[in-house]
């Protein structure tokens, strides 16, 4: 049984930012598309989901089919519509962008039809043919859902190991409040899980609890789904003051609870990419007055997704480029941040050093990642703590397949859940024999 | 669990949908991937003396923006050598021995007919479809539309196929007549185990209007070509229906023309088809679309509680009349929900210019929501027609005191009908 979210979540006075179709806007817009062969935006989703396919049938009336023809991809299609930056993915390799015509809104129209499945409370897939094969799967996210959902419609019986007492991984403690909220994640996971025949063990962090070689000797095969570790800390005097957070540890706070920011009017993001982009936006949201980004390189020099930061500018986040903390400094809580300007190499320039107050430091410079946990077994590379797996998931070691974040470093949902499948799809060829590992 | 396999006139299917006999189904490997993607049948392009085709072929109508909603063409029947058809059929059949393969058959002489259809046959076809349809070409050359305008010709050739066929025989009937109906009953009497319609319609499909010429143009001239695509499908549901309702007639329709999805298929099934058949939209966008054709009908069915095919198939025949059959007393008028109207005016102008000048700009000057005159409203649907917002206008019944009453029952039994509206 999942545990319930509380009801009382800080994410909760965030809006629905692109907002969703009425079902005369998803038929206009249905009936943009060209239904191209061999499309172009099929191609720049990681699951491959038919596109085309499930845009025409929304225009022909066929909503059950438009839901079908999305999860037999992607079973997290759901969270994915609302999550995936689709201007750089399907959306942005639409073939109207070489017309100048604006590009059909693929993530709106799959919210559509993955909503109304949900509302209806469609099923599509059944569990196989028992296989008498258990695989483990530790990690609740993204990649161990889709690995565990494609397991069961294969027949494979599953094991889910997850630390926190909640599923659905970054989608449900991760993802900006203005694209889903934790619950709807929740939801997402138990419809998943309706499938049946896969077992959750929670609370229990493999590694600490339980070891590798332990699930190893207990399932047939394992997959590794995890995601990434803390935030990384910076190694400045008053790192350690009370009101510095690390933004993922920040955004799951905020998201599966209360978060008081009651004398809060600056928020201090350190970093640069989608993590700083994201945080400095939900800071603003929550009603700090002033958000601002602090980045070292130059504005368009920024890892994080263009449109992204232009969103988080309408909604009022600033930010300082060029510029890195050198100190925090507060009695007991941070109070201010000393900053010292930075050349075009990201060097600093003597004697440039600026303070600004803030009652709340966000560190998102990075996370650490988790392959240490495998350190050890033999056959499992790592590279720079990453997991290196072949394009199956497979780790060179019997047995044992890794997909979502712990492997490809941090990506989106949707390469999770397209990393998933392709594990079990492997999994399910090692365990009858076919393929190697 | 619902069932779509389909039965017309003995020949069976896995599901109804078939390929028209057209280039999607020219040869053995376009049949074979169409199979692949889920059709149920195929009706091999006609097959008869191979010709020579123009080139240009194709013309198209396009609308507001919408490519090809009205298609034509001018090409003939096959020109591929007929023992390289007859082979790939043979191939065709032996890998796919559950699909239908329908081979359409087109030549002039009682022995031609009696050794192409042999032919046909050994190679494996399922049922045999008389091309006594096509608008153009081969009309001037005695067969096509030439046979099926004339009901005596057609009879006097299906008795001939009827005859030396072991295999079912459609009849495939041209629109371009007066009347339907006198054509589907010669194909009876002629012995047809059923028959498919609309062929293409006679049309000219456009005009070079820098060059003088119509389109498609063949070098300084054109020809008049077949219409089809989904502008004609208004005009083969009529056809199917005609004939479905005609008492005596009761052999199995095929039906044919602009269908494009699921939708539309079932439109003909409604009004009595009992297979389908598809040539413009897959030109235009593949043999993918069958897909959704079949996962579309499987969610109608589970929605109306449809088992199979014949528990739908002519449903809607019963609902269709001559014009003095229809209630004279039944009334509508047009309302608007003024919480989704967008205020653009389309059903104003409409209703002033084309209707009874019953849908008024508002009054209020801040509002955009046109108001509805309902004494004047003779409940016409042009409003309706024209409202870019779906549901925004509602035609609603309703309740005069006044008893049915039709035009004949108001002729023979001196019915009451209500006072007319609009009418001064």
């Amino acid at each position: 049984m999942l545990k319930k979210l509380p009801v009382a979540r800080a994410e909760s006075v965030f809006g629905d930012f692109k907002g969703e179709y009425t079902p005369e806007q998803a038929l206009v817009e249905a009936n943009r598309c060209l239904y191209c062969s061999d499309a172009p935006c099929i191609k720049a989703c990681p699951t491959q989901i038919e596109i085309p396919e499930f845009i025409r049938k929304i225009a022909t009336g066929n909503l059950r089919g438009s839901a079908r023809t999305i999860f037999d991809a992607n079973i997290l299609g759901m969270s994915c519509a609302r999550v995936c930056p689709v201007e750089v993915l399907c959306v942005g390799d639409c073939v109207y962008n070489h017309m100048g015509v604006p590009p059909i809104q693929i993530g709106k129209l799959q919210r559509f039809a993955t909503d109304r499945a949900f509302e209806r409370g469609d099923r599509f897939f059944a569990a196989g043919a028992d296989t008498g094969k258990s695989i483990g799967l530790v990690g609740g996210g993204p990649a161990s859902l889709a690995a565990a959902h494609e397991l069961r419609r294969l027949g494979h019986r599953c094991t889910i190991y997850e630390k926190r007492e909640v599923l659905g991984g970054l989608n449900t403690t991760g993802v900006a409040p203005y694209k889903m909220k934790a619950d709807r994640s929740v939801e997402e996971v138990e419809w998943i899980l309706a499938i049946g025949g896969i077992e959750l063990r929670t609370g229990v962090e493999v590694g600490k609890d339980v070891t590798f070689e332990a699930l190893e000797k207990q399932h047939d095969a394992l997959f590794i789904g995890l995601g990434l570790g803390p935030d990384t800390s910076l190694d400045v005097p008053g790192k350690d003051l009370a009101g510095v957070y690390g933004a993922v540890d920040f955004i799951e706070r905020f998201k599966l609870g209360q978060f008081a920011l009651d004398g809060t009017t600056t928020a201090l993001v350190i970093g640069g990419g989608n993590t700083a982009i994201d945080v400095v936006r939900e800071a603003k949201g929550l009603g700090v007055p002033v958000s601002t980004m602090v980045y070292r390189g130059q504005p368009d020099k920024m890892p994080g997704y263009r449109h992204e930061w232009a969103a988080a500018k309408v909604e009022g986040a600033t930010a300082i480029f060029q510029a890195l903390p050198v100190a925090f400094e507060g009695n007991g809580r941070v109070e201010r941040v000393k900053l010292v300007r930075l050349d075009e190499t990201k060097k600093p320039l003597a004697g440039t050093e600026f303070v600004v107050e803030a009652q709340l430091v966000l560190l998102a410079i990075g996370q650490s990642k988790l392959g240490q946990l495998l350190a050890g077994l033999a056959g499992v590379t790592l590279e720079r703590d990453r997991i290196v797996v072949d394009e199956h998931g497979f780790t060179g070691r019997k047995g044992l397949y890794a997909g979502g974040d712990c492997a490809n470093g941090g990506k989106e949902v949707v390469n999770a859940a397209a990393e998933g499948k392709a594990s079990a799809r492997a999994i399910d060829r090692f365990l009858s024999g076919e393929a190697h590992g | 669990m619902v069932d779509l396999s389909a039965n017309c006139a003995g020949i069976r299917s896995p599901n109804p949908f078939w390929l028209a006999s057209a280039p999607p189904a020219n040869s053995g490997a376009q049949v074979q991937r169409a199979f692949d993607h889920g059709w149920g049948g195929a009706v091999w392009k006609t097959l008869g003396t191979p010709i020579q085709n123009v080139s240009s072929r194709f013309g198209a109508v396009s609308y507001a923006g919408k490519n090809a909603i009205g298609f034509n063409n001018i090409e003939l029947i096959t020109d591929r050598p007929l023992e390289v058809n007859f082979k790939e059929i043979y191939d065709t059949k032996k890998k796919y021995p559950k699909h239908a393969v329908i081979v359409s058959l087109m030549v002039e002489t009682k022995e031609e007919w009696k050794d192409i259809i042999k032919r046909s046959i050994d190679a494996g076809a399922d049922g045999l479809e008389l091309n006594f349809g096509c608008p153009h070409g081969m009309c001037e050359r005695g067969m096509g539309s030439a046979v099926g305008q004339e009901p005596s010709v057609n009879e006097r050739i299906t008795s001939w196929a009827v005859e030396y066929s072991t295999v079912p025989v459609l009849v495939k009937l041209t629109p371009n007549v007066a009347d339907i109906v006198p054509h589907g009953l010669a194909a009876k009497r002629g012995g047809a185990h059923g028959v498919s319609l609309i062929n293409t319609i006679k049309s000219i499909i456009g005009v070079d209007i820098d060059r003088f010429v119509p389109n498609p143009r063949v070098g300084s001239q054109s020809t008049n070509g077949g219409y089809c695509g989904a502008a004609v499908r208004p005009i083969a549901l009529h056809m199917t229906a005609a004939l479905a309702r005609t008492p005596g007639f009761g052999i199995p329709i095929s039906g044919i023309g602009g269908v494009t999805n699921w939708r539309d298929a079932v439109e003909f099934m409604l009004l009595g088809s009992s297979s389908v058949q598809v040539c413009t939209e897959v030109m235009l966008r593949g043999y993918r679309i069958v897909e959704d054709m079949i996962e579309g009908l499987e969610d109608y069915m589970r929605t109306h509680g449809f088992q199979r095919l014949d528990d739908f198939v002519g449903k809607a025949v019963p609902g269709f009349s001559e014009w003095g059959e229809l209630d004279l007393n039944y009334e509508t008028i047009a309302k608007i929900d003024a919480k989704t109207c967008i205020g653009c005016q389309l059903c104003v102008v409409a209703c002033h210019d084309g209707a009874h000048q019953c849908v008024h700009p508002p009054k209020n000057g801040t509002s955009r929501v046109p108001t509805i005159d309902e004494s004047e409203c003779v409940g016409c649907n042009l409003c309706q027609i024209v409202c870019p917002v779906p549901g925004c206008i509602t035609m609603e019944a309703v309740d005069n005191g006044f008893t049915p009453a039709t035009w004949n029952q108001h002729l023979t039994e001196g019915a009451k009908l209500r006072p007319k509206k609009g009418a001064h």
